[in-house]
């Protein structure tokens, strides 16, 4: 099991090398750090020395991957490409275009994301596989039929619709919770309600549809058949042998993305005024703000590959037979 | 020539995607298990209803993608002589044939914000009014509006009545040419079956034929029914209202389908080649070609797709801010920033089908078929395309369709962060960003976001129950249940 964990994690380190090469790829290959200057200085101060200027205090007059001036390996490790992935790895992100700690900024900004994201995923995962488990009690009868229709009919809807609708209806129409906004301690329930039910909400029709093929691919096996034929009633039937069973194609969608939980959602904070770290990368996207938006990207693919390897480790605790070595 | 003809990258596309399709449909009607397959799809009445209204918004895309800039009239002051010298000048403006079936939507501007099929702008202003003594006089009132109605004259009381004579005559309208399709069909049936004419009839609505005529037939009766009294009404009103600058929300919404489309079906022709290439040669060759391509979606996968977005757009639209010199027009600037977000999309979600070709692929190499055709030393690229290929096609024809919709859908919210598409490109998501805020005013203004998504729903309802029959249709291991 440890020396699987190892294995793992040295695999994840060439991955996250290809992600910061692929980032830098994309900033730079097409724009020269000289361009990245003169757009963030504005067309009034660009002079040649501003633009050197710039480039010395963030660090960008280097070479971009291969340094030609210098010997032995500072060939590879006096560039842009070297010094600021590095500095990547060891958790230091270096500070936004306004002069702002990147990391702390992260820190601060995890606690709101969090807030919103986990009751969203927790809620979502609750009543999604318990609607998929009706429709599976009921199915090929008109409540699954009309289920399955509804569901597809509720996937067809823009995420943006709900959003809109839910915050016209609950918040202006009915006046129940301010329409926007976060506050810290207990008052931020008021605020954290409506984008959670919504979150939920514009959630169940592809995942119910999703958990149902699962449980109805589940329920034809023979297993299940002989469950029943020793005369359990059908509710066990599911719930102690269907739901047991279906776990593994559950969890391998669902583990992945609880380390993405950290991340925020972009829309819901943004369109909520929730102070996490999705608005902030909304922010740093509108302002062309490369430093965040390469951090974000790292961070993201570090908790991708934690998922992974988490969904990996979970298979074991629902599946004994599986054993990794 | 009255026109200069403007080809955009994204029409070359679209119409190539066309042509891909068609050359798609005669192969599956060679192979007779792709052909039962489309078989089957055609017997979904879910699927071929939704079938029916996507071709309508197909066709809506087909005519807006043939562009073209008209020739600028030349001032009548500067004279007969003057002309012949003069180069002939084309408007900067691309237009599309879509642009010009709609002109007068397109032109009929108003000042700003009206309600759906109003004569009157939606806010108060100051107006001079003509009192009895004929004295100007300012007064605050609902403004008239220039082209809403226009037609009335005076009379607006008469609005009621006209827009009820305008529905009927149009319902009229539909039903007859309904019907004279549905006959014509039924005659077409009754004459390949060589059944009476009464007989194909019965055939279609018992359901007893091997097409789902009935839900086709169903679906235009409902597509007429809503489009003729649109037409018939957008002539003098603008029936869905207009947006701040005045603009025909119907116009916009039609607009948009063309984006919609572009987006879900170019980014797929970016994607399959991708995932296909590198699916099969990974499962097949398996070896260190697998542990490249397994490294290389690994990578790209770990990257949070939006991040990845964002971060190619950013850098395209600085490109393309800074080499202002390859765009004649501002559409072509705005189309390749629309090709841009399509590639960028293809390359983030190939991932998850290369995967899936990569795991069938890894299975079928160990078949006795192949092993077989191995033995007997066939070239492997003859094995890949003869044995391979074809029996992953229903896995790329799945993917294909139920990629279609969720695209769309992202479209709408990329836009709305800001890293969709160009902004002066009319999309569902630039609509929907534009509008996001009309809630809010005091009285509202619900007409442009309820336009956006309406369209948007049906589109994507559509593209899901479709993608629906065609997974039924094609995946082996549903064919017992369904």
């Amino acid at each position: 099991m440890l020396a699987y964990l190892v294995r793992r994690l040295l695999y994840a380190l060439p991955i996250l090398i290809g992600v910061n090469l692929i980032t830098f790829a994309l900033f730079f290959v097409v724009n020269t750090p000289d361009d990245m200057a003169r757009m963030q200085l504005g067309v009034k101060r660009v002079t040649p020395e501003a633009i050197e200027r710039w480039k010395a205090e963030r660090g960008y007059d280097r070479p971009l991957f291969i340094n030609q001036a210098a010997s032995g390996s500072a060939i590879f490790t006096d560039t842009i490409f070297f010094t600021k992935s590095v500095r990547m790895f060891a958790g230091d992100f270096g500070r936004a275009e306004d002069g702002r700690d990147i990391a702390r900024e992260i820190t601060t900004r995890m606690g709101p994301s969090l807030a919103i994201a986990l009751p969203t995923f927790i809620l979502g995962l609750l009543v999604t596989v318990s609607f998929a488990l009706l429709l599976t009690f009921f199915r090929a009868s008109y409540l699954d039929f009309w289920g399955v229709v509804l569901c597809v009919a509720m996937m067809s809807i823009s995420g943006l619709f709900y959003i809109i609708g839910g915050q016209y209806l609950v918040s202006k129409i009915w006046k129940l919770v301010p329409i926007s906004g976060y506050g810290g301690g207990l008052d931020a329930w008021k605020f954290l309600i409506l984008p959670v039910v919504i979150g939920v909400v514009s959630g169940i029709g592809s995942s119910t549809r999703w958990y149902r093929t699962i449980f109805i691919e589940e329920i034809s096996k023979d297993y299940v058949r002989t469950a029943r034929a020793k005369g359990l009633s059908e509710v066990t039937v599911l719930f102690r042998h269907v739901l047991r069973n279906a776990m593994i194609p559950i969890l391998t969608g669902v583990v992945v993305v609880i380390p993405l939980l950290f991340m925020g959602s972009l829309l819901t904070e943004s369109f909520f005024g929730i102070p996490g770290l999705g608005s902030y990368t909304i922010d740093a996207i509108n302002a062309q703000d490369f430093a965040v938006v390469r951090a974000m990207v790292f961070i993201g693919s570090v908790l991708y590959i934690f998922g992974l390897i988490l969904t990996d480790l979970s298979y074991t605790f629902v599946d004994p037979r599986i054993r990794f070595n | 020539m009255p026109f200069l003809p403007v080809i955009l990258w994204s029409d070359v596309l679209i119409w190539l995607l066309l042509v891909g399709a068609i050359a798609l449909g005669v192969l599956s009607a060679r192979k007779p298990l792709l052909a039962a397959a489309w078989r089957r799809v055609g017997r979904s009445r879910a699927g071929m209803a939704s079938a029916t209204l996507l071709i309508a918004f197909v066709v809506v895309g087909l005519l807006d993608s043939i562009h073209y800039r008209p020739r600028l009239e030349h001032s009548a002051g500067q004279g007969a002589a003057g002309s012949e010298q003069q180069a002939t000048v084309y408007a900067v403006e691309v237009l599309s044939l879509l642009d010009s079936i709609l002109s007068s939507l397109r032109t009929r501007n108003e000042k700003t914000y009206s309600e759906p099929l109003a004569t009157r702008a939606h806010a108060k202003e100051s107006i001079e009014v003509r009192d009895a003594d004929g004295q100007l006089r300012q007064s605050r009132d609902y403004p008239r509006l220039k082209y809403g109605g226009a037609h009335l004259g005076a009379d607006e009381a008469r609005r009621d009545a006209d827009i009820g004579e305008r529905v009927l005559r149009a319902t009229g309208i539909a039903l007859l040419a309904w019907w004279a399709l549905a006959a014509t069909t039924a005659a077409a049936l009754a004459r390949r079956a060589g059944c009476p004419h009464r007989e194909a009839w019965r055939r279609i609505w018992r359901n007893e034929s091997d097409f789902a005529w009935n839900a086709v037939l169903a679906a235009i009766a409902g597509l007429l029914l809503l489009a003729s009294p649109l037409a018939l009404l957008a002539v003098d009103y603008h029936v869905f209202g207009t947006d701040k600058v005045g603009q025909d929300v119907l116009y916009q919404v039609l607009k948009s389908v063309r984006t919609a489309l572009v987006i879900g079906l170019v980014t797929t022709l970016v994607m399959l080649p991708l995932s296909i290439l590198l699916g099969v040669i990974a499962g097949y060759f398996r070896g260190w070609v697998d542990d490249l391509i397994q490294y290389l979606y690994t990578t790209l996968s770990s990257i949070p797709g939006v991040l990845l977005i964002a971060a190619a757009v950013l850098m395209m639209q600085v490109v393309i801010d800074t080499h202002p010199q390859w765009f004649a027009t501002a559409a072509e600037r705005a189309d390749l920033r629309l090709l841009a977000l399509c590639f960028i999309l293809g390359v983030t979600s190939w991932t998850g089908l290369c995967r899936l070709l990569r795991g069938e692929a890894l299975k079928l190499r160990e078949l006795e078929y192949i092993q077989a055709a191995q033995a007997f030393g066939v070239s492997d690229l003859r094995i890949i395309a003869r044995h391979i290929l074809p029996n992953l096609m229903h896995i790329v024809i799945i993917a294909l369709v139920m990629d279609f919709s969720s695209l769309v859908l992202a479209e709408a919210v990329l836009s709305y962060v800001g890293i969709g598409v160009d902004p002066t490109m009319i999309s569902f998501g630039t609509m929907i960003n534009n509008a996001r805020l009309e809630l809010a005013r005091e009285p509202m203004v619900w007409w442009s976001l309820a336009a956006a998504f309406v369209f948007m729903f049906t589109l994507v309802l559509a593209a899901n129950l479709l993608a629906d029959a065609v997974r039924d249709a094609f995946d082996p291991r549903l064919a017992g249940s369904a």
